[in-house]
């Protein structure tokens, strides 16, 4: 078997290459950082031997300083044992001096390496030619041209891999002129007893660069002879070693390039199609209200007008009418009551409550996606970045949160994009404030019940989700372990392209998916314990349509509904609620199946917890409204399911860390749930108890964040950890 | 001069990356190395970020980050 790395910039294509030669449906994207694990799979039509390709994340250099590069370099890199026996540089036609850069480092590590130029029509267009042949010839190793997106040459890459294999086509030796030529000679002498011959070229121009980790392995007396031969070139250079190397490198890959490239036709550059767009889309005065306009326009139509229409039809029509017949079904086999029961309640109402939203849900992602392919996402980190660091964090915390709204667990896997580790934890933390798509149910049910289904209402919950990220920036810096800059802002904007439909259905598909598979496991098997749970007394006698009062769910949710009255809804009449921000834990879809079959019987309404079941259930309270919208914004903020929560685990790395934000994401949510309670309740002439939560729930996050003084993570105390 | 206070529209030549760690090391491995042509492309709507063009791409990039680029105005014009 031949393993193969795949090995390129960020954004160069290389997960479409990945797809089309493995056939697998890997996630692409037009911004950098799509891919931040290693993927493998194996070469479809290998011509002999079985060819195992593994797909790196994107990187400029294999001197990493961030998470996704060192996953790359630890891999070429590898052992004396396992190395990957052919590396595939994938370099796209279009930048060609920067993908010759990352070239000569992979060509130093002497593997056999197979050059794929990608994006060979994008290079025609603005004027250049590459010509395969005389880069194979200048490199001495195969060269395959491409169009990754058409497919185009994809298929000649296997047969390259497998003659790069057998006939070991390592890439002649790149010269960096005399001067560094000549110190590697002296270095090589000096490690040779302690590094491994296939890595001495490539250590050598290391120690050159002056590389932490490389120097490290280094025993001290070693080190320290490398280094005076390092100076010496420093001197003669007068440069230091770092940007030496950077230089000679560009140049070695600027005179390959003039070995290869025919310009043909010039087209200006800023004619070009993207930078036409661009005129408009990040104009000083458009850019913002044009931002604006997309993300409300994508709400109204997914979300207010075209989706909730269907997803209306599916929860009145469609559910209403299964159940009738599953009903009159059952009935007529004389099937046990207790058991009838069960299935319409717990199973039809819970899932089907949850069911209801696909469309919408997939109409929703079907415009995320679009956004996020056609290279707009990228834009919007690059204008809001300005703002972002004015909290402490980089215009790149945007991206997540943007995926957040599809799902938290790969919008805080994609927190990666982010260098700087601080920044990085506050978005890790921070992702899932956006309201994901399993949390919508539950806003359009809210939103539509209190405030006339406003689009408006809705995207300020989405505005809402940033600007608590934005305020958590501020507190969290507060705070030892999160002290720290805003991560640079060095980036590429993607030229914009047209996404394909294959690509947009794909992701629809791959982030629909989720919440079906939660809808028929974890939301099915909770919908029918909360069912059990509210039909039966402790005694173990069955209620059946009677209310629920008396039932073992009843009584722990009025056991523990104290805990929400600060924000308003913690009196016994509305345990309901209680219970359903706990079952939410599970999954944020059973907040509506929990609701579903609770309120079924609270309200003696049959049926799914339409607006007006809701209604009239918190009719009971002072302020309906306000109690439906605390309840919301708490589990908006809250922890987040499951499966965030592990996403939180793999990327924090420590219990504690995750206790943390676990317990920052509820403080939070209940501190801002009680601001808006408490706050509303004085805005109505109410003065009472409640202003003094009020005070609490508004001094302690002004306090942290006014702090001069970093707080210790054990000495903080549960004061400082409130917001 | 410092690759920040470039005009819209204005070349320069990279002299010298100044700075230290990540950063420096960053800006030198996306080609921002001593003689390369750059160019202010544009900036953002809130003045910071901007957009530089060198070697046939485009990079953005902060001015705080870019005052660690020292360059030279560019003599010719292309």
């Amino acid at each position: 078997m031949i393993t193969a790395a795949l090995v390129g910039n960020p954004n160069c294509g290389k997960t479409t290459v990945f797809n089309k030669l493995t056939g697998a449906v890997q996630k692409t994207g037009n911004w950098p950082g799509v891919t931040v694990e290693r993927k493998q799979g194996f070469l479809r039509g290998a011509p002999k031997d079985d060819i195992l390709v593994v797909d790196l994340p994107g990187i400029y250099s294999l001197s990493p300083y961030s998470p996704d590069e060192v996953v790359s370099r630890d891999f070429l890199i590898g052992d004396s044992e396992s190395r990957p026996d052919v590396a595939i540089c994938i370099i796209d036609a279009s930048n060609l001096e920067r993908g010759l850069y990352l070239l000569t480092q992979v060509a130093d590590l002497r593997i056999p390496m197979v050059v794929v130029l990608n994006m060979m029509d994008v290079a025609e267009k603005i004027g250049m030619r590459v010509k395969a042949d005389a880069l194979s010839e200048i490199l001495g190793c195969p060269v395959v041209e491409t169009v990754g997106t058409k497919g185009q040459g994809t298929s000649a890459i296997g047969e390259a891999v497998q003659s790069a294999y057998e006939e070991r086509t390592v890439p002649r030796t790149i010269s960096y002129g005399n001067a560094i030529d000549d110190c590697i000679e002296r270095l090589i002498p000096i490690i040779k007893e302690t590094v491994r011959d296939d890595l001495l070229r490539w250590v050598s121009l290391k120690i050159i660069e002056g590389d932490s980790m490389v120097m490290a392995e280094l025993d001290e007396s070693t080190a320290a002879s490398a280094r005076s031969v390092v100076e010496e070139l420093e001197q003669q250079v007068s440069d230091d070693g770092m940007q030496i190397i950077a230089t000679a490198r560009y140049k070695a890959g600027e005179a390959i390039r003039d070995g290869c490239v025919e310009h043909t036709e010039s087209v200006d550059e800023s004619e070009r199609i993207s930078e036409r767009i661009d005129r408009i889309l990040l104009n000083k005065y458009l850019a913002w209200p044009i931002f604006a306009l997309v993300m409300f326009t994508v709400y109204l139509v997914s979300v207010q007008t075209v989706g909730l229409a269907i997803s209306d039809y599916i929860n009145d029509e469609l559910v209403v009418w299964v159940q009738d017949h599953a009903a009159e079904a059952m009935d007529s086999a004389g099937v046990d009551t207790v058991v009838a029961d069960m299935m319409l309640t717990g199973v039809i109402g819970g899932v089907g409550a949850v069911i209801g939203f696909i469309p919408l849900i997939a109409l929703l992602f079907a415009f995320l996606v679009f956004l996020e392919e056609c290279g707009y996402m990228v834009r919007v980190a690059y204008m809001l970045d300005r703002v972002f660091t004015y909290f402490g964090l980089s215009g790149k915390a945007i991206i997540p949160a943007v995926i957040g709204i599809g799902c938290s667990v790969p919008a805080i896997m994609g927190t990666r994009v982010i260098e700087d580790e601080s920044n990085r934890n506050v978005s890790i933390i921070c992702t899932s404030f956006m309201p994901c798509s399993a949390k919508l149910p539950i806003i359009t049910l809210i939103v539509g019940a209190f405030f006339g289904a406003s689009a408006l209402v809705i995207t300020s919950l989405y505005l809402f989700g940033i600007v608590m990220i934005l305020i958590s920036g501020l507190f969290l810096k507060k705070f030892r372990g999160f002290i720290g800059r805003p991560s640079p802002f060095v980036m590429e904007l993607p030229v914009y392209h047209m996404p394909t439909v294959r690509n947009v259905m794909f992701g629809v598909k791959e982030k629909s998916w989720s919440f079906i598979k939660n809808a028929g496991t974890i939301i099915l098997l909770s919908a029918v314990l909360i069912w059990a749970l509210s039909s039966f007394t402790f005694t173990g006698e069955y209620l059946g349509d009677s209310a629920t009062t008396d039932s073992i769910l009843s009584a722990i949710g009025k056991a523990l509904c104290w805990i929400f009255v600060p924000l308003g809804f913690g009196g016994s009449e509305t345990w309901e609620l209680t219970v359903a921000s706990f079952t939410g834990i599970a999954a944020k879809e059973n907040l509506l199946a929990t609701l579903a079959v609770l309120l079924d019987s609270a309200v003696g309404i049959d049926g799914l917890p339409t607006m007006e079941v809701l209604t009239e259930y918190l009719s009971v309270t002072a302020y309906p409204e306000a109690v439906a919208m605390s309840f919301l914004i708490f589990n908006l903020i809250c922890a987040p399911c499951i499966a965030s929560i592990a996403a939180i685990y793999r990327e924090l790395h420590s219990h504690r860390k995750l206790l943390l934000a676990l317990l920052y994401q509820c403080a939070t949510a209940y501190g801002v749930a009680g601001i808006f309670y408490q706050g509303y309740v004085l805005l109505h002439g109410e003065v009472g108890l409640g202003v003094l939560w009020l005070i609490l729930f508004i001094a302690v996050p002004v306090y942290v964040i006014l702090s001069k003084r970093p707080f210790g993570f054990i000495t903080g105390g549960k004061e400082e950890v409130q917001e | 001069m410092q690759l920040g206070e470039l005009k819209l529209g204005e070349s320069a030549v990279v002299v010298n990356v100044g700075g230290e760690g990540q950063l420096r090391k960053r800006f030198l491995d996306l080609g921002i190395t001593k003689g390369t042509r750059v160019t202010m492309a544009r900036i953002a709507p809130f003045g910071d970020p901007v957009e530089i063009q060198l070697r046939g791409y485009r990079l953005t990039l902060r001015k705080s980050e870019a005052s660690i680029v020292e360059i030279e105005p560019a003599e010719d014009s292309e």
